[in-house]
């Protein structure tokens, strides 16, 4: 073996940062983050897309069904809604973790990634921890409409936080289960697809919208349990006062198992490439 | 430098590879000529730690491949046939990408992109998104960032398959200065002419099997050095040329499929070529083409196989299609590099 003698070599081997394998993959879950936040950011029918959608769930909902619907205790209906609007926002946004990865399947870039010294679980973490900024980000923008029609935190700054956190981090995990759908799936369309027919029932039959109490008995017991519910109410009860405890240890709990779940069940897909 | 040993893979029922030796030492440059389907980016992909070989063995500069892959990929740099690079970020980013990941700290990461930048002549360009670039602005970025971690042993998937001849010359400059500089290359390729123009061995594989080695030299003389082409007008008339030029290959002579075009495989030169415009004159056969020419990777593959590369074609590779290929006549064997 003969070493490489290009004159145009800068310092060599003591350059390579020689870190702690965890703190070499965050190195490089950050690196890869970056580059997935400059895609985002260059792809504007993607940046229009996700903020006018939220902005337009925000004023359809609460100007449609915000007068016939009569929230629990005659509170104003926005409210009621803009939690619910917050978890549903992540969730969907979720569905662009499958659709970036299986983008990068289609293109050669995966390849390179795989050919590189880099932590396994890089690609993977840099794209869901990037689509939790752009998460954190449109959250953000759909607190400020909502401010503009009448939403107000009514239970203090740092559980305002918390709520505004608690959104972000929902959408991390089910960006989880997104990134191996879309490995699974490595077909961007696809991937939409599945991510749809599973998120429509999850948001649409929980307390995102309307109250539960009003569903039948059958679809109550499923609405009830589930983790949009269970987040919802948490974030509501985090922005809105009322009993915080209960909803919000049943929110971290689906959380953290999700991504006990779908985060090696990613990564042992990707792997297996 | 790099070591394959009854390397095998199979994808379903297809075998992909089947039993694959070869040997690159080190600052040399191996081209791995094949048509498509022949098991070269199988390989290739085997090498790069991308798949896992079903059995035998593979080592990169002393690593095994299934064994040490993390190391592996630090010492080598992949570069392919489709640009693996970002579209979206500009070639700058990609190659500080690149770098970051090869675990280089920010500042060397940034002077290695500025380097590779200048050297693949990018610099105007490097603060653009890829998506404006031009195939082969992308094809150079791409090798770019297979050299941001100045690996010692650069594995390339057909390099310049649809590149300008311009752009590919400037490619085969450009590589060369590098193996002078001490890299090991591996390169696939289906243009007998690259693997010419770089590679101190070649190894032909087909149906994932090797099916000739030695340089190109050697593999075309094996082929008896030139190739006559002669066209006729009339396909009725290939009889009779087949006749009059008997005597002038070495080699079974070779119709095409329309009837109308014979390739024979010559030893003579341009012998060849004034004693087949004289056989024809004298049998008075009127003909549309008649050239003397350097043997394609075809030719040498219908030497060696008995049937064409099909470069661009519809796969023949339906394994074992037609029985194990009429084995190499005169294999030379490696020669010594």
């Amino acid at each position: 073996m003969t070493a490489t003698s290009a004159p145009v070599s800068s310092p060599a081997p003591d350059a390579i940062v020689a870190a702690l394998p965890r703190r070499a993959a965050l190195v490089d879950g950050l690196t890869v983050a970056r580059r997935n936040l400059l895609r985002i950011l260059r792809t504007p029918q993607l940046v229009f897309f996700s903020t006018i959608q939220p902005i337009m769930f925000v004023l359809l909902f609460n100007y449609v069904f915000g007068g016939a619907i009569d929230p629990t205790g005659g509170g104003s209906y926005i409210d009621y809604l803009l939690p619910g609007i917050m978890v549903q926002t992540v969730a969907f946004g979720a569905t662009s973790t499958a659709i970036g990865l299986a983008t990068d399947m289609g293109t050669g870039i995966m390849d390179r990634f795989r050919s590189l010294p880099m932590a396994r679980s890089a690609v993977l973490s840099g794209r869901t921890s990037a689509d939790a900024v752009r998460n954190l980000f449109v959250v953000l923008l759909i607190v400020t409409v909502g401010t503009l029609i009448g939403f107000r935190f009514h239970n203090g700054f740092l559980p305002a936080v918390a709520a505004i956190l608690l959104a972000v981090l929902f959408g991390f995990a089910f960006s989880w289960i997104f990134a191996f759908i879309g490995l699974k799936t490595g077909q961007p369309e696809t991937a939409q697809l599945a991510g749809f027919v599973l998120i429509f029932p999850l948001v649409f039959a929980s307390s995102a919208f309307v109250p539960t109490a009003a569903m039948p008995g059958w679809l109550q017991t499923f609405a009830n349990h589930q983790p949009v519910t269970q987040t919802a109410n948490a974030i509501r009860a985090l922005s809105q006062g009322g009993a915080v405890a209960g909803p919000l240890t049943r929110s971290l709990l689906w959380i953290a198992a999700i991504i006990a779940v779908f985060a090696p069940l990613a990564v042992g897909r990707y792997r297996k490439g | 430098m790099i070591e394959v040993q009854g390397v095998a893979k199979s994808f379903g029922a297809t075998r992909a590879l089947d039993g694959v030796d070869l040997e690159v030492p080190a600052a040399s440059v191996l081209g791995l000529l094949g048509p498509n389907g022949a098991g070269k980016t199988t390989l290739v992909k085997v090498l790069a730690t991308l798949i896992k070989p079903d059995s035998g063995k593979a080592r990169v500069a002393g690593l095994d491949v299934v064994e040490q892959p993390t190391a592996v990929r630090s010492v080598i740099g992949l570069a392919g046939q489709y640009a693996a690079v970002d579209e979206m970020l500009t070639g700058r980013e990609n190659l500080e990408m690149v770098g970051r990941l090869y675990r280089l700290n920010a500042r060397v990461a940034r002077q290695r992109a500025e380097e590779a930048l200048e050297r693949l002549s990018l610099t105007d360009a490097a603060d653009r998104t890829v998506r404006t670039y031009s195939g082969g602005m992308r094809r150079r970025l791409d090798l770019g960032a297979s050299l941001v971690g100045q690996p010692r042993i650069l594995i390339l998937d057909e390099p310049t398959t649809g590149l300008d001849p311009r752009t590919r010359i400037d490619l085969w400059d450009f590589l060369k200065q590098l193996v002078r500089d001490g890299t090991t290359v591996l390169l696939t390729t289906q243009y007998l002419e690259e693997a010419d123009a770089l590679a101190s061995s070649i190894v032909v594989i087909d149906h994932g099997r090797v099916i000739a080695r030695g340089t190109a030299d050697e593999l075309k003389s094996a082929l008896g050095g030139d190739v006559l082409d002669v066209g006729v007008e009339h396909e009725a008339d290939m009889a009779r040329v087949v006749a009059a030029l008997a005597t002038l290959g070495a080699e079974p002579s070779q119709v095409d499929g329309d009837g109308r075009h014979l390739t024979i495989p010559t030893a003579a030169g341009a012998g060849a070529l004034v004693e087949a415009v004289r056989a024809l004159d004298d049998a008075q056969i009127p003909i549309a083409d008649l050239a003397l020419r350097r043997p394609s990777l075809d030719d040498v593959f219908l030497a060696l196989t008995g049937h064409k590369t099909t470069a661009d074609g519809d796969g023949v590779e339906g394994n074992g299609a037609g029985g194990p290929p009429g084995r190499a006549r005169r294999r030379p064997e490696r020669s010594p590099t």
